[in-house]
């Protein structure tokens, strides 16, 4: 399964002031996986993706994407290389329709696919396609969640950062998104690191995983192993799903 | 509310209405001839807090619903109730603007006074831009203004330029100045954009002020050359070998001629300025704009380019500002530092707020009121102020968040369902 190297992540470290938030992170994410990392709230987990999208910057270490190192790259310069986030908190455009949400997600992409491209989201995401004239901010928590997803879709992304879509969410809707994003993977090639608290459904979906305490990685392994391990089960499955 | 809570409420506003009128109403000062002398006159600061109080409690008695912070946004506004009723009032508004020299109630007084209300709409726009689409709070608007009229100025007397060589030049020394402030508050948002804004504001003023070889300092600068009609001067007697307009087109001389004419030049010029704005916001850029007014961080990750972004918005809407400026200049043909004082600033924010952040329509309303306001109450002299202040207030009150409070989307929906829950 495996494909060549996408996303290289050695020793990375990265601090807000005082607080060290990753210390010394080690990440692999080949072309094709969907890889998870699962960790506690507050973690580190979203400090990683920010990092890997340059904000913060790494204080140490490197961040390899296709080869090249893009630890010191500014973000609108890092974004424009195949990389999108759908960030914590989704972060969709309040005042803006989705429609123009998702022709901002396009900037970075050539204009000549936006018809098609927008033509993909709504077929991923019908529910988005009858609400296209609907302000961002007045979309329930679930549509929002797919909004930031379709709108990181549109910049063509080879590597999709998604940040928890699946806090705040009903079940029922998780199952849903759950299922589109392995669609996203399976029928069109994009490589996924997925971040969440939801580890269950999280392993259940990725073909590897990771897990975080406090800005260091303690396991790491194919996810069906994590899914089994007592210690992952102890710490993160008990009680859930 | 309880009664004694609204006792209680008056009699603060009450005791706020004595603080002030105290100094204000209390004490006068007299010429007694040699000295200056002091007359005190507590009867009728004891008149002006029985107002207050009575006023507080009948307004709070007649509803207990006074707006005390956040409350209900209309989702109903001027332009919510429907879409193209904003097309009509710009169609409405440009063929009102294109004929009123021409209708029968127009003189000077009033073609003036409209042309006032044009400097305020085009400056309003382009405000607009920085404060309404990109969401940078600008308190120093009025520095773009005055580089751009000291450029038509200074070109037009040093260098013979016409009005139309020292346009484009004027905007591009805004737009340069505009970069200028942009470049430090890069990071800032805001209050501490303001403050460095309003600060900016008075570094040019007080510039202009000291810098007295080239600017003439307080003095300002005096004939200023006047705009001409493709050549043709608005003068009664032309210099030797040059044609004035009114010989030209065999008509009596009238001083209305230049004072139509500076309207209709006001009028293109403000239309180019909206025309242009509604142009960008449908752009590539104009659409970062407004991203990065929503979401800053979204913004970033969606790889647009914070610095360019802000940049580019800062620069445009201060060439708007220098092309107004230039058009201020040869309209007074005179300037000087005081023209371009912070309340200046503070009046064109005003109505990009009143107007509703962001909308067009709303700022021709909201100039439209703001010039108008003080000429309508020009009767009441000092208390003039006081109304308009109060005016204010009330449009507040009655339009928390603008004149419109709809937002027109910039992507067109062929089969388009209105939005329930549209405002804001
Ligand atoms: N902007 C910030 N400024 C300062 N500290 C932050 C900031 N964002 C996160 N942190 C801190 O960094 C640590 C990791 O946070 P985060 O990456 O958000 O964790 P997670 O996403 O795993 O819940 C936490 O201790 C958090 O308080
Ligand atoms: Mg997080």
């Amino acid at each position: 399964m495996p494909g060549f190297p996408m996303l290289e992540v050695r020793g990375l470290h990265a601090r807000y002031g005082a607080i060290e938030a990753l210390r010394g992170v080690d990440i692999d994410v080949a072309q094709g996986e969907i890889v998870t990392l699962i960790g506690a709230n507050g973690a580190g987990k979203s400090t990683l993706l920010m990092t890997i999208c340059g904000q913060p910057r790494a204080s140490a270490g490197s961040i390899r994407y296709e080869g090249r190192d893009i630890a010191g790259l500014a973000t609108f310069e890092i974004m424009r290389l195949g990389i999108a986030q759908s960030p914590e908190g989704r972060r969709v455009f309040p005042r803006m329709t989705v429609e123009e949400n998702l022709k901002l997600g396009a900037t970075v992409a050539d204009v000549k696919h936006y018809d098609a491209d927008l033509a993909r989201v709504y077929k991923l995401f019908p529910r988005l396609e009858e609400r296209r004239a609907q302000r961002g901010g007045t979309l329930s928590g679930g549509e929002q969640q797919m909004l930031a997803i379709g709108r990181a879709l549109m910049g063509r992304p080879r590597l999709l950062l998604l940040d928890e879509p699946s806090l705040g969410l009903a079940p029922m809707l998780v199952k849903q998104i759950f299922a589109t994003i392995r669609e996203i993977n399976a029928a069109e090639g994009v490589t996924i690191f997925l971040v969440e608290q939801n580890a269950y459904h999280a392993l259940r979906l990725a073909h590897r995983g990771y897990v975080m305490v406090n800005g260091r990685i303690t396991l790491a392994g194919p996810a069906s192993d994590l899914l089994a391990n007592p210690e992952v089960r102890a710490a993160y499955l008990e009680g859930g799903h | 509310m309880t009664v004694p809570a609204m006792l209680r409420d008056a009699g603060l506003a009450a005791l706020v209405a004595l603080a002030l009128a105290l100094p204000v109403v209390g004490i006068r000062t007299v010429d007694t001839g040699a000295v200056l002398g002091l007359d005190y006159r507590f009867g009728w600061v004891a008149i002006a807090v029985g107002i207050v109080f009575g006023g507080r409690l009948t307004a709070l008695l007649l509803y207990d619903r006074l707006p005390r912070g956040p409350r209900r946004i209309r989702t109903k506004g001027l332009a919510g109730r429907s879409r193209t009723l904003v097309r009509y009032a710009a169609v409405a508004f440009i063929v009102f603007a294109a004929a009123l020299p021409q209708l029968p109630f127009s003189d000077r007084y009033v073609v003036d006074t409209a042309t006032q209300v044009l400097i305020y709409v085009m400056l309003g726009w382009g405000l607009n831009v920085v404060v309404g689409l990109a969401g940078l709070l600008d308190l120093g608007y009025v520095a773009f203004y005055a580089v751009g009229a000291y450029s038509y100025a200074l070109l037009a007397k040093n260098f013979g330029l016409s009005f139309w060589e020292c346009l484009p030049l004027a905007g591009a020394f805004a737009a340069f100045f505009g970069i200028l402030l942009g470049f430090p508050v890069l990071r800032l948002r805001g209050d501490y954009l303001a403050i460095v804004t309003l600060g900016f504001g008075e570094m040019i003023r007080i510039l202009l002020i000291n810098w007295t070889t080239l600017t003439g300092g307080p003095n300002g600068l005096t004939s200023i050359p006047r705009p001409d009609f493709f050549g043709l001067a608005f003068t009664r007697s032309p210099a030797a070998g040059e044609t004035a307009f009114h010989e030209f087109f065999g008509l009596a001389f009238s001083t209305q001629h230049r004072i139509t004419f500076l309207y209709y030049l006001i009028l293109i010029l403000a239309l180019v300025t909206g025309w242009a704005v509604e142009r960008m916001r449908r752009l590539p850029v104009g659409r970062a704009w407004e991203a990065l007014r929503e979401d800053e961080i979204a913004c970033q990750s969606l790889g647009i380019n914070r610095t360019t972004t802000k940049l580019t918005a800062f620069a445009i809407g201060a060439s708007f500002g220098g092309f107004a400026g230039s058009f201020f200049a040869t309209r007074q043909g005179f300037i000087s530092p005081e023209s371009f004082t912070f309340i200046e600033s503070a009046t064109i924010l005003a109505i990009v707020v009143l107007g509703g952040m962001g909308s067009q329509v709303g700022v021709v309303l909201a100039a439209t009121v703001l010039v108008l306001l003080p000429e309508v109450f020009r009767d009441l002299a000092h208390y003039r102020m006081m109304v308009f202040g109060l005016a204010m207030v009330l449009i507040m009150v009655w339009r928390p968040t603008g004149f419109v409070t709809q937002r027109t989307p910039t992507v067109r929906l062929s089969d388009f369902t209105p939005d329930p829950g549209a405002a804001r």
